[in-house]
């Protein structure tokens, strides 16, 4: 089904799809305006001024709380069916996967479309927006929790905000440093000797797949 | 979906776990401990290492610079004065001299913002508003203070047997230096039992009047009489909070 030859004669897999591809660089647009928009409000007084900081906050507050709006509107609708399949691929870990994390990536892996770090970047990152939406509209509109839920809020943004920003940066370093990888996210597909390298298993999936495909001639 | 997925040439098939629903929920129950906890964790780490290391960590004790203009009026030390004004028996300009000639106050209080951050230990000196009071001589019928800042856009009021509070002072020297700019220097004041709102950065102008007048940020919905126990009323039982 996705698989499909190249002129040069390369057999290509799509990797992600446009849908994928439109709320990979959404998602990254609004967490880029964020972290921006975070390192004066956090940092004020390391600049000596201040800016405008009224509208820092309001940039900061708008794209926060349309952060989670690229995930959900790829995910819901016909549209999103590429995205809920790596959501399940994602969520879903073979013994051998979650021994490679407790391992540090030295036991033997063949590898699912994506290799069990990138599995948890993506988790983490998940539940980084769900935390990050909940203390952040704690701490607008904080009227509504005691000193104590306040400052119990600013806690957690600050820590998992300092968290966010090492994961994307080791994000964009992976990214930088495996170029095919990298620019499957701009033209959606890999070519199948990548996928034999790094994604074996997804490899084995799809052509069988194709098979499966071919064996069905009503289709 | 791993029911259909072909991994039959692995001969026997591929028990999956949902770690995905796991980690998650782990990610989110921790954030859900820490806004429950963190302020005790932070109080803790606090006291353990004093607010100086405390400053460094990620979210730990640690100012956030909030400005009305977006600036911060820069006044020197030579050129500040204190315009002290209204229901008085002597309208009184004071110059820094002046202030460092009164009787001097000093104490380490937690600074508290009303959004939730706050900066334990912090160390304060100061004259007691109370003191300026008494020096300019409070008319009958006063009963209120307004303050006034540099940056023109800032005002706060206290009653005024609020601003007779001892821990409520006219500050010069914060976290053992003179007051810097960026925290309202060279003289702000420093409302001890209140929410950090109610202490006006870059003060000049005190004036005693017949009523309370909603500062700046009383007239964007924060509460006149901003007690840090949540007392709303003009009048605190117990205003030694910190």
């Amino acid at each position: 089904m996705s698989i499909a030859y190249a002129p040069a004669k390369t057999l290509r897999l799509l990797r992600f799809d446009r849908v994928q591809r439109a709320a990979h660089w959404a998602n990254a647009t609004l967490f880029f305006i964020l972290i921006f928009t975070a390192i004066p409000l956090y940092f004020g007084s390391f600049f000596g001024i201040v800016l405008p900081r009224h509208l820092i906050e309001q940039i900061h507050l708008w794209t926060g709380l349309s952060l989670a709006l690229p995930v959900i509107i790829s995910l819901v609708g016909p549209w999103g069916k590429a995205m809920r399949q790596d959501i399940r691929r994602i969520n879903y870990w073979t013994h051998d996967e979650t021994r490679w994390i407790t391992t540090f990536g030295t036991s033997k892996l063949e590898a699912d479309k994506f290799n069990p770090g990138q599995k948890l970047n993506g988790i983490f990152v998940g539940a980084s927006i769900l935390v990050m939406l909940v203390t952040g509209s704690m701490l607008q509109w904080f009227r509504l929790f005691s000193v104590s839920l306040r400052s119990g809020a600013t806690f957690v943004h600050d820590i998992f905000a300092w968290a966010i920003f090492i994961v994307v940066f080791g994000h964009i370093v992976m990214a930088l440093s495996h170029r095919e990888a990298l620019r499957s996210i701009f033209r959606g597909w890999v070519s199948e000797s990548w996928a034999k390298r790094h994604a074996g298993r997804w490899l084995k999936e799809e052509q069988l797949g194709e098979e499966r495909l071919n064996q069905q001639p009503s289709r | 979906m791993p029911s259909k997925s072909p991994e039959a040439d692995s001969e026997k098939p591929l028990k999956r776990i949902n770690v995905g629903r796991r980690v998650f929920l782990g990610v989110s129950v921790l954030g859900a401990l820490g806004v429950a906890f963190g302020n005790s964790a932070q109080n803790i780490l606090g006291n353990a290492f004093g607010s100086g290391l405390g400053g460094l960590l990620p979210g730990g004790d640690r100012f956030r610079i909030y400005s009305i203009t977006g600036r911060y009026p820069k006044i020197s030390r030579q050129r500040y004065r204190l315009i002290v004004s209204g229901l008085v028996d002597r309208p009184t300009t004071l110059t820094m001299d002046d202030l460092e000639a009164m009787p001097k106050t000093s104490f380490t209080k937690t600074f508290q913002c009303v959004t939730g951050w706050r900066v334990p230990g912090v160390q304060w000196e100061g004259v007691k508003l109370a003191d300026i009071l008494k020096h300019v001589g409070v008319q009958p019928g006063a009963a209120a203070v307004s303050f006034d800042s540099y940056d023109r856009a800032d005002t706060e009021s206290l009653t005024l047997d609020q601003a007779r509070l001892s821990d409520v002072i006219v500050a010069y020297s914060m976290l053992g230096a003179p007051v810097t700019t960026e925290h309202g220097g060279p003289v702000r004041l420093y409302v001890a039992p209140m929410f950090g709102y109610k202490s006006l950065k870059w003060l000049s102008g005190i004036r005693v009047v017949d009523q309370v007048e909603p500062g700046f940020w009383e007239q964007n919905g924060y509460p006149t009489n901003g007690w840090l126990d949540g007392t709303t009323g003009p009048t605190n039982p117990n205003p030694g909070l910190t």
